[in-house]
Parts: C-alpha cells; sequence; structure tokens
C-alpha cells in the first residue's frame, strides 16, 4: 500500500482524532447544545412570563412594533442591527472555544506521556514511523483540528441560535427573517476560519511547552509544566523584593508564563493589535474582523513566540525518541 | 546471506547497574532464537537495544542498519511485540488494522483480515472489552500480515492461558515463519519453546554465558540418569548439576563424550529447563 510521507501524517492526524473524538469533537457540540438548550430554556422562561403577566414578549403584541421598527430603520441603524446579530452569532463560538482551550491544554499535556504511562508507546514505536511526523501529528490535531471542529461547530450553532430567536419571533407575527438578512454569516465564518493560522502562531509556545513537558517528565506533566513556570516567577518576584535582581515581575508573568500556559485560549493575538473595541457593535466587530486581527503577524512578540516553540517541540522529539521508560 | 543481527561489545549502563556488559553475538537469517535469562538479567535492554530504543555503546547492525541513527527505516522491516497489552485501550479492531495498513508500506491487509476471522475478534471492538488472549490474537494477526525479516517477541505470551500460549506459537510456525524470516524470542515459559527454537542463547547478568544451536547443545550437553553404585564415578566427571529421582541420580553434563557417560547409564538429551536452572545457579544468592 502506498505510504508518503503526507499520507502517513494525515493518518497519524486521523488516529489522534480517533483517540481524542470525546475532547476534540462531542466537547464543542455538547457546549454548543447547552448553549442552544439555554437559549431555549430563556426562550421558554420569557414566553411563560410573558403570557402569565398578559403580556406578549417584548416586541410582539396586536401593535406589532417590531415590524414598524425593522421599516423605520434607517441605513445606520440596519448596520447595527446586522452587527448585532453578527456578535449573537459570534457568542456560542466564543463559549465553544474557552472549551477548546482546556480540551487542547489537556490534550497537549497528555500528548506524549500518556501513551508511556500506559506502555501502548511500544505498539507505536513498532510502526516505521518517525518520532518527528507523531509528534507533528500532534501539533497539528492540536493547533488546526480541534479550531477546526470548534469554528465549524461554533458556527452552526450560531446560526441555529439566530433561526431559534427567528422563530420565536415569527410565532409572534414579526417578520424577523427580514431582520436576519441584515446579519452576516458567510463574513462571520470567514473571519472564525481565518483565525485558525492566527490561533496556530499564537498558540505554538504554550503547545510546544506542554508537549516538551509531556515527552520529557517521568511523572506528574501537568505538576511540571505548571509549577516550574510558576516556581520561575515567584522567584523572580522574590530576587526583585531583594533588589538583586532586575527584571520585571509582570512583563515575566505575561510575556513568559501567559505564553507558554494561556496562549491555547483563542483571541490572546488581540493583545498584540491596537484599537478593538470601538462604539456600537459594528465598529467593534470591524475590529475584531480578520482584516484588522492580521496586524498581531506584524508583532515581534508571536515571532518570539513561534520560535521558541520549534525549540521546545525539537526538544519535545528528542524526549520522545530517546526517552526510555516504559 | 549475511547475519541479521551483528553485536560487538555492545554495553548499556542503567545508573548503578550494568544491563549489558560488552556482549558479542551474531544472529543469521532464517533462524528462531531463544534469548533465555533470569529477571534482570538483561533480555529486555537487549531487545530495546535492537530495536533502537534504548541507547548504548559499542557496535550493533541490524540488517544493516544502525538501530540509533537509522531507527525509522529499520522498522519498516522490523516487527515486535512487547509483551502483552502494549496496544492502546481505546483502539478499535477496524481502526488499528485500518492504521497500520496505511503507515506501514509491507502490510498486507487482506492477510490480517484472514487471520482475524479464524478469531472472535469483532471490527468494532475495542481493545479494552478484550480479554488479554484476545489482544495477542489481534496483535500477531497484525504482525503476522506485515512482511518483516526480524520479529522480536518479549514476553508474548506472558499471562495467557495454554490455549492462546499453544495457539500463537503455532500459528507463527504455520502461517509466519520461512527461512527469509528470522524470530527472537524472550519468555520464561521455556518448555513451550524449547522444541520450536533453532538457537538458544542464555544471558546472565548482562553478558551471554551460552549462544549454540539447538544440534550443537544437543551434542554437548547430555544428561545421565546413573545408579547409586555409579553415581561417585559419575561425580569424578565434574558434572553441571546433579538431582535425585527414584533412588536414581540425574546428572548433566557439558562436554563429556557420549561413549562415556553412556557406560554410567541411559543418557538423553536434558530439556532446555533443566539446562537452564543449572546454568543459572546461584543467580539469586
Amino acid at each position: 500500500m502506498k505510504t508518503s510521507t503526507t499520507n502517513t501524517l494525515f493518518w497519524l492526524v486521523k488516529r489522534e482524532f480517533w483517540e481524542h473524538r470525546g475532547g476534540l469533537f462531542w466537547a464543542p457540540v455538547i457546549t454548543g447544545g447547552v448553549f442552544l438548550l439555554l437559549n431555549l430554556m430563556g426562550i421558554v422562561t420569557g414566553e411563560v412570563l410573558g403570557a402569565g403577566h398578559g403580556f406578549n414578549l417584548a416586541f410582539g403584541g396586536s401593535q406589532n412594533n417590531m415590524n414598524l421598527l425593522v421599516k423605520a430603520l434607517d441605513k445606520q441603524s440596519m448596520d447595527t442591527v446586522g452587527a448585532g446579530l453578527d456578535l449573537v452569532m459570534y457568542s456560542p463560538s466564543m463559549i465553544i472555544s474557552i472549551v477548546m482551550g482546556f480540551v487542547v491544554f489537556f490534550y497537549c499535556l497528555g500528548a506524549l506521556y500518556d501513551d508511556r504511562r500506559d506502555r501502548s508507546i511500544l505498539f507505536w514505536k513498532s510502526l516505521p514511523v518517525s518520532d518527528a511526523a507523531t509528534v507533528l501529528s500532534k501539533v497539528i490535531a492540536a493547533t488546526v483540528v480541534a479550531p477546526f471542529i470548534a469554528v465549524v461547530v461554533g458556527t452552526v450553532t450560531g446560526i441555529l441560535m439566530l433561526m431559534m430567536f427567528a422563530l420565536t419571533l415569527s410565532l409572534h407575527g414579526v417578520g424577523v427573517w427580514h431582520l436576519l438578512t441584515l446579519s452576516h454569516p458567510l463574513q462571520v465564518m470567514l473571519n472564525l476560519v481565518g483565525s485558525i493560522p492566527l490561533y496556530l502562531l499564537w498558540a505554538l509556545p504554550t503547545v510546544g511547552w506542554l508537549m516538551l513537558c509531556s515527552a520529557w517528565a517521568r511523572s506528574k506533566p501537568f505538576l511540571w509544566a505548571v509549577v516550574l513556570p510558576v516556581a520561575i516567577g515567584v522567584a523572580i518576584g522574590w530576587f526583585n523584593l531583594l533588589g538583586t535582581l532586575n527584571v520585571s515581575n509582570s512583563w515575566y508573568w505575561r510575556e513568559v508564563l501567559g505564553r507558554v500556559l494561556l496562549s491555547v485560549f483563542p483571541g490572546g493575538w488581540l493583545t498584540q493589535v491596537s484599537h478593538i473595541g470601538g462604539d456600537g457593535p459594528a465598529e467593534l466587530l470591524s475590529s475584531l474582523g480578520v482584516m484588522h486581527t492580521y496586524a498581531a503577524i506584524g508583532s515581534l512578540n508571536l515571532w518570539i513566540g513561534v520560535a521558541a516553540a520549534v525549540a521546545m517541540l525539537a526538544g519535545a522529539i528528542w524526549f520522545r525518541r530517546w526517552r526510555d521508560d516504559s | 546471506m549475511s547475519a541479521v543481527i551483528t553485536a560487538s561489545g555492545l554495553s548499556k549502563q542503567y545508573k548503578a547497574t550494568l544491563a549489558l556488559d560488552k556482549v558479542n553475538f551474531q544472529i543469521e537469517p532464517g533462524r528462531i532464537v531463544g534469548l533465555i535469562g533470569p529477571n534482570g538479567a538483561g533480555k529486555t535492554t537487549a531487545l530495546k537495544a535492537i530495536l533502537g530504543l534504548t541507547d548504548f555503546s559499542g557496535d550493533l547492525n541490524v540488517l544493516g542498519f544502525d538501530p540509533r541513527k537509522q531507527r525509522d527505516k529499520l522498522m519498516g522491516e522490523v516487527c515486535f511485540i512487547a509483551d502483552v497489552a502494549v496496544l492502546p485501550r481505546w483502539i478499535r479492531v477496524s481502526e488499528v488494522v485500518d492504521f497500520v495498513a496505511h503507515v506501514h508500506p509491507r502490510f498486507n491487509r487482506a492477510k490480517c483480515e484472514a487471520f482475524l476471522a479464524r478469531t472472535k475478534l469483532q471490527p468494532a471492538q475495542r481493545v479494552r472489552q478484550m480479554s488479554k488472549g484476545m489482544i495477542v490474537q489481534l496483535h500477531l494477526a497484525l504482525v503476522m500480515a506485515i512482511d518483516a525479516r526480524l520479529l522480536i517477541l518479549d514476553e508474548p505470551t506472558l499471562g495467557l492461558d495454554i490455549l492462546y500460549r499453544k495457539q500463537f506459537y503455532q500459528s507463527l510456525l504455520e502461517d509466519y515463519f520461512d527461512e527469509n524470516k528470522t524470530i527472537i524470542v524472550t519468555t520464561h515459559q521455556v518448555e513451550e519453546v524449547e522444541h520450536i527454537l533453532t538457537d538458544l542463547m542464555f544471558i546472565r547478568d548482562g553478558k551471554i554465558v551460552l549462544d549454540a544451536d539447538m544440534d550443537a547443545i544437543g551434542e554437548r550437553f547430555i544428561e545421565v540418569m546413573v545408579n547409586a553404585d555409579k553415581a561417585d564415578a559419575a561425580r569424578s566427571l565434574k558434572p553441571l548439576d546433579e538431582r535425585q529421582v527414584f533412588g536414581k541420580s540425574i546428572f548433566l553434563f557439558d562436554g563429556v563424550s557420549r561413549a562415556q557417560l553412556e557406560s554410567l547409564g541411559e543418557t538423553r538429551r536434558p530439556s532446555v529447563s533443566d539446562l537452564f536452572v543449572a546454568t543459572m545457579k546461584g543467580t539469586y544468592a
């Protein structure tokens, strides 16, 4: 059978997905589902309370204020409504991406450790697969597969949520379908997909550090991965206190510890981009769009992180090759 | 054909202990070699060195590769089963077959599926739902479908019942082994492998203490059952070992001529386990 390098890599990544289907796929799906359920519960509560008080949801009623409102919207407020709807679409992605951050964190920590602990590494190492390819496949699973699934699930959840609201409102005679056309689902999707390469670059130092610990630690990789950088931070603080060292404490916590432990949570790169936010949802949105956030590519911080990650991953590959404890 | 494995001056030092002490050996193709030794003698270390899983000093050539530097290439031609239960517990039968089929260039999927069809394994079954015996059946089906030149088995039948153990070695002999393949096996269940071995290597405290093919062993080591009246005569020939059975003494000799021994009593070929016990006397003392 044909086994080129890329083909091998593809199957290695697939293998990672099989093993971690729960974290990579089900965790975002369940989060999205719970998110939808909570919204549904909110809508039902609103309906029930509204009906109980003889009050027909905020916009409803025979007067159909909402319809009048839609008609009365001028160009600028239409933009605002559209942007607001886009933000609604983003909201499940934000929750899902936090969950994904945790999944990726623990995935990386176990990636090169769990199979040493249960000795299945002896099976994987009986196949003609290089250690570099193995580590690379795990990096791809963490930095491409995980965010891709999160983006797809987040987008689908966002669309479902919009539909849910639209349906509820249309039950009250409000023609929100028109309102929905003001939103930009494609643009939202593009922005989310477009942020995956940024995520990859930004998350690399954390992925590299966690995998280095995962490949190196003889036991308790979590403790090593977390305690070591924290201990260094505390030591720096202490030396600062004694006045023997002049390393900025906050610099260390933000630029080193934050980058090696927390960069798997999406959005960290926004700290490298100026002017996030603005007046109203439309401006906020455009400042979060990929056109703007890709400014992070120009930051030194990001590339220092990538360089450090490459070194740490090289270390992880070396330990994967030579760690002899199973 | 040149040797499959050539080791010279092979040493491995773990912190305080010398696991392999300047070992020299050579393994020819088409052999089934039993690497037998007490616990901690260095068997697994030797296998790990051959597989490039551990660093070592000295020279080691496996199928023309240096296991330290060319491990990825080497593994295309070598298979190993490192005791039972190293298959990942989460994987399904269908997944592991799929995976190996796509990453191993010498894997024959049809062959593997034919082997699996002889077992009760189901494609959707996960390793964690299998008994130890079934895990080994799966692992063996995968390994036998790979056209490798060298197969390394490290305690492959540990913890299996007798049915699985017999079936394991029978499959290996009938469906896998041929003159182009070489098998190295370590095990404590010596009785079960001795009739399939072509070569025997005893290892003790990191040293090879015996390295010979089975024919040579039959020539060199002879067991004699001696009546009490001739026991002293037998003892004077410096036997390796002596034990009492039914009022007779059984002596094990190394390198004493058969004619001389036949005059003392009934001679026979010693079992590998008796030979092992005699050779390893005092290991744990």
